[in-house]
């Protein structure tokens, strides 16, 4: 980064308390899922300003999974305007600059680099408590820029989401590597696809087994956080594609339940000791939990 | 997944030569799936030799070049793609009746270069794998928008996650709901064929983990069924026409 560039970045996001990366080494594990419902657990909060970054120029999920497909990009003299799902919910996508969902964009690394560079630069998120960042699968370009463009603010952590096989740990545990060797603070592990129970019969199965004890074996081993596991449920895929909230609209679902305590623990073990607007963080979901029960007895 | 099976499925004709070409750089799977991991790659003076799972099946990925399984390897595109023309250029294959490249998710320089340095040779078309929800189905109009665009032969889609049957009371979930109708309607509406459908099965996981071929450990399942038929039809369809000496098959992960 030129020192100018640099400049420009650290004027942009002077205004963002919290960054959390979230990363998968292997794709379909549930990443943007994750970024989604993290995004709306946190913004459920009226008072708190979320913005959701999608770097994933290859396959931008974000739209579709926050019901803003066919959005575009207004452009005035601050800069780009976020798509705003909510009032204090503003996402950003190359999805958006695209003219049809289909097209795809076939660019190389630097071509990456410098759209992710714009969006840090040019997008005019305004004051923001937490700023996610959704990425591709992998640690390739985009990880190392990104994580090289927010040096100019700072990053609380990674989340690294996966699924319960060996084959998907294998590239969690390079994920890890990746983070020390970038110096990213690791927040924690989520394992999705964490079991099945059938609706009918209520048997649990595991469609993808922990055949070498799962996220939870290896979080141990490598002192990493796990901060929860999620079973499947067949309603996350449908509200993904519907562009709604799988947890205001399967507010009993376990899955649901496994999200929030982990967007809970997340506030408070990692965001929470910071000024007294972020413990109102912990209040509210620990406050919005009792609510949903309460209100569905 | 999808890949591994796929040479094995080819490689039980023993008279035909297959090679697994893994240019997965960041996420290399194939080595564990294929029961090779920890295994080396020795040069000779015609070059690196690939690791063989049987006479006829042999395997490269950058998995055999890191010293450890849990390295990162944090390159950017150029690098790369360096590799991977590395992999074309030194790797001594031999005969090869199929070449099986397996590739990472996306439309990226792996891509792109694999197809700028297979423009050599004939490339019979590109697999593309997925999952029932339209949130996969998206990215799959764009990797058959980008095989259009790079003039690559589609050789269809494989529907993976299609469904799964409780072991216990037989009730089938489907659990990536096909909200928009899954693979078989988007085909129909881009004119691409739709080589199969493959339901759940947590054999599957534990044969790709374990380094097996889940089509032996696993042959009454329906899943096993589905690969079979697909494996079969590929090679009726798209490559029996062909010379029998260099037949390449691009798969692409969704």
């Amino acid at each position: 980064l030129k020192t100018s560039e640099a400049a420009e970045l650290r004027a942009r996001l002077r205004a963002v308390r919290h960054t959390v990366l979230v990363l998968s080494g292997k794709g379909g594990v549930g990443k943007s899922t994750f970024s989604a419902l993290l995004a709306h657990g946190l913004a459920a909060d009226e008072t708190k300003q979320v913005a959701l970054l999608d770097i994933d120029i290859c396959g931008p999920s974000i739209p579709k999974m926050m019901g803003l497909e066919g959005e575009q990009v207004h452009q005035s003299g601050s800069g780009w305007s976020p798509v705003y799902v909510e009032e204090n919910l503003g996402v950003m996508s190359v999805g958006f600059l695209l003219s049809s969902p289909d097209d795809a964009v076939i660019w190389r690394g630097p071509k990456k680099n410098g759209l992710i560079k714009q969006f840090l630069r040019d997008v005019d998120w305004g004051e923001v408590d937490y700023l996610i960042v959704d990425t591709p699968p992998g640690t390739s370009d985009e990880h190392l820029s990104i994580v090289q463009y927010l040096s100019a603010t700072h990053i609380d952590g990674a989340v690294i989401v996966t699924t319960p096989q060996e084959v998907s740990l294998q590239d969690v545990r390079k994920e890890i590597n990746f983070c020390r060797k970038v110096k990213l603070p690791i927040i924690g592990v989520v394992e999705n696809m964490s079991g099945f129970v059938c609706p009918k019969c209520k048997n649990e199965s595991q469609i993808f087994p922990p055949t070498t004890g799962g996220a939870e074996k290896m979080c141990q081993n490598l002192n990493v956080s796990l901060l929860g596991k999620v079973p499947l449920d067949p309603q996350i895929g449908k509200s993904c594609d519907r562009g709604q909230s799988f947890l205001a609209e399967a507010p009993e679902s376990p899955a649901t339940l496994s999200y929030r305590n982990i967007i809970q623990s997340e506030s408070e073990n990692h965001c929470a000791n910071e000024s007294p607007r972020f413990r109102a963080l912990l209040q509210y979901a620990k406050g919005l939990n009792r609510l949903v029960l309460l209100c569905h007895k």
